[in-house]
C-alpha cells in the first residue's frame, strides 16, 4: 500500500496535498481498496463552501456507500469533472488523476491536526 | 471461532480478499474485482466456493412425508435426479430459510440450506421430526460446494467427467451422480446467477478439494476460467430478481408477498405456515415484493432504505446495487399493493434526499 510522503491524511481516510493556499483532496489507497468498485462520485459544484469535518459528497461503490468529509475549511474551487465519466480512476490511482475537489483553505493552521505519512500508516497497522 | 472451507488456502493464495460470512471467512472478491468478475460470469466461465452453504439429509420410510411437511413446494412432483427450489415456514407463514430439495432414492432427499441459516435450519428440521419415520443428518462440514457458472461451464466441465452433462441428457434443475476429475460427486445443474451452470456437491479433504479446484481451472483455461467472489454472486443474483435470505426474504415476510407464490402449493395438503398463508392469499397481501430502476443520477439503492409517494412512506429497499450488465442502478423492496404494477412512481430516500425510481417487471436482465 502507499502512502506519500507530501500528504497529510485524515482519520476519515481523506489525503489534502497543499500548494499555495489551495488544498487538493482525494481518497486514500487504503480507502478505495476497502470501497473496491467505485461506480459513482456526487459531490457539489465549485463554490459551495465546506467547513472541516463536513461530509461534502458521497462515493457509491458496488459494494457500499461512504460519505467524504472535507479534511479543512475554505471554499470549494474546483471539481474533477472526470470522475464523472470514469469514477474507477479512483481505484485506479487515488493519488495522482483521481483527485476528487481542490479547496480554497481558509485556515492553514488546520493542517497541523492533520496526519502525516507515518502517522497515519501506523493507524492502519503498517 | 471462525470456520474455514476446504479452499481457504487456495482463496488466500489468488489475493481473496475475505471477509467473515455466515461464520465462515469467505472471499467477496479477487483482485479483478466485484465488477469483472460480474462480467465473466455472464459472458466467459468462473467458480465460486459456496461450500458455506448447508446440507441436510432426510432418509427413512416417511422421508417424503416430512419434506412435505416442512415446505412449501410440492416435492412429490420430485422424481430421483430431480431438484426443486422451495422454502421451509414458521406456522405464522414466517419464512425460515429458502432452499433447495434435492430427491436422492424414493425413502431419501436432501436439502440444500444458506450457510447463515444453517444452525436455526438445523433446530427447525429437529423439532418438526417428531412423529416422522426418518433420521435426518446434518452433512454441511463435510460436504464441500463449488458453483461452476457461465456460458462456457458445459464446456468446461465436459471435460473433466463422463457423465453425459448435454442439455438433452441435464435439464436446468436436475442432477446426476457422477465424478469429475475423478472425484465422485453430485453433479446439479443450478446456480444463483441466471447463467449456465452446474454445482459441485462432494466429499474428501482439503487435497481432493484442490484437485477438483485445480482441475476445474485448467480445463476452463482456454475459456478465461477465473475465481469470482460472494460480491459478484450478489450482484447477479439481483439482476435475475432472487431473492436473499435476510435481505428480501426473512421470518418477518411471507413468501406470498415476496412472490414465491409459484413455490407455494396450498393443494399439496399440510404443511408448516399454509392457515396463515391461505389466508394472505384470500386477503390479498399488504405489501409486494417489487423491482425498481432507479431514475435519478449517481445513487445506488440500499437494503433499509425508505421508500416514499410524496409525503406517504410505502415501503423499503430490501437489496439494491448498480447492474454491472445494465449499467444502472437496480433494487427490490416490499411496496403497498398499489405501487406493485410496473411503471409506478416511487422515490427513495436517502441521507436527506429523494431519488426518483420506477417499479418494473423482474427479472431485470
Amino acid at each position: 500500500m502507499n502512502f506519500p510522503e507530501n500528504l497529510k491524511y485524515t482519520e476519515d481516510h481523506e489525503w489534502v496535498k497543499l500548494e499555495g493556499n489551495i488544498g487538493t483532496i482525494g481518497v486514500t489507497d487504503h480507502a478505495q481498496g476497502e470501497l473496491g468498485d467505485i461506480v459513482y462520485i456526487d459531490i457539489p459544484e465549485p463554490d459551495a463552501t465546506v467547513n472541516a469535518g463536513d461530509s461534502f459528497g458521497t462515493i457509491e461503490a458496488v459494494k457500499t456507500v461512504a460519505e467524504m468529509y472535507a479534511p479543512v475549511s475554505g471554499k470549494l474551487v474546483e471539481v474533477n469533472s472526470a470522475l464523472n465519466d470514469a469514477p474507477e480512476t479512483v481505484n485506479a490511482d487515488p493519488y495522482g488523476e483521481g483527485w476528487i475537489v481542490k479547496i480554497e483553505l481558509s485556515n492553514l493552521a488546520e493542517l497541523d491536526k492533520l496526519m502525516d505519512a507515518a502517522a497515519y500508516k501506523a493507524k492502519l497497522g503498517h | 471461532m471462525i470456520k474455514t472451507t476446504k479452499f481457504t488456502e487456495i482463496h488466500k493464495s489468488l489475493n481473496a480478499k475475505m471477509v467473515e460470512f455466515a461464520g465462515f471467512t469467505m472471499p467477496i472478491q479477487y483482485p479483478g474485482g466485484i465488477i469483472h468478475e460480474h462480467n465473466i460470469i455472464r459472458e466467459k466461465v468462473g467458480i465460486f466456493d459456496v461450500s458455506h452453504m448447508g446440507e441436510f439429509e432426510v432418509k427413512g420410510p416417511q422421508a417424503l412425508d416430512y419434506v412435505q411437511k416442512i415446505t412449501t413446494n410440492d416435492a412429490s412432483k420430485l422424481t430421483i435426479g430431480a431438484v426443486q427450489y422451495s422454502a421451509m415456514c414458521y406456522q405464522d407463514g414466517g419464512i425460515v430459510d429458502d432452499l433447495l430439495v434435492y430427491k436422492i432414492a424414493d425413502d431419501e432427499f436432501m436439502l440444500v440450506v444458506n450457510g447463515a441459516n444453517i444452525d436455526k435450519d438445523w433446530q427447525w428440521c429437529v423439532d418438526n421430526k417428531a412423529g416422522f419415520d426418518i433420521t435426518l443428518k446434518n452433512s454441511s462440514d463435510v460436504i464441500s460446494l463449488l458453483a461452476l457458472q457461465g456460458p462456457f461451464s458445459r464446456d468446461t466441465l465436459s471435460k473433466l467427467t463422463d457423465s453425459d452433462i448435454s442439455e438433452e441428457n441435464q435439464k436446468f434443475y436436475s442432477y446426476q451422480m457422477g465424478k469429475v476429475a475423478g472425484v465422485d460427486m453430485i453433479i446439479s445443474r443450478t446456480g444463483y446467477t441466471g447463467e449456465l451452470g452446474f454445482e459441485l456437491y462432494f466429499g474428501g479433504d482439503e487435497n481432493t478439494a484442490k484437485k477438483v479446484w485445480d482441475a476445474l481451472m485448467d480445463a476452463g483455461k482456454e475459456y478465461g476460467i477465473e475465481a469470482v467472489g460472494l460480491g459478484c454472486r450478489d450482484t447477479l443474483r439481483l439482476e435475475k430478481g432472487y431473492c436473499l435470505y435476510g435481505n428480501d426474504i426473512d421470518n418477518t415476510t411471507n413468501t406470498i408477498e415476496a412472490g414465491l407464490g409459484w413455490i407455494t402449493k396450498i393443494n399439496k395438503g399440510d404443511f408448516n405456515g399454509k392457515e396463515v398463508i391461505l389466508k394472505v392469499k384470500e386477503n390479498k397481501p399488504s405489501r409486494h415484493l417489487v423491482g425498481f430502476v432507479v431514475a435519478a443520477d449517481k445513487f445506488i439503492p440500499r437494503h433499509g432504505y425508505e421508500i416514499f409517494s410524496g409525503d406517504t412512506q410505502i415501503g423499503h429497499v430490501t437489496s439494491g446495487n448498480l447492474s454491472p450488465t445494465l449499467n444502472k442502478p437496480i433494487g427490490m423492496g416490499y411496496v403497498s399493493p398499489e405501487f406493485r404494477e410496473a411503471g409506478s412512481s416511487i422515490e427513495i430516500a436517502a441521507r436527506g434526499k429523494r431519488f426518483p425510481a420506477e417499479v418494473i417487471k423482474m427479472p431485470f436482465l
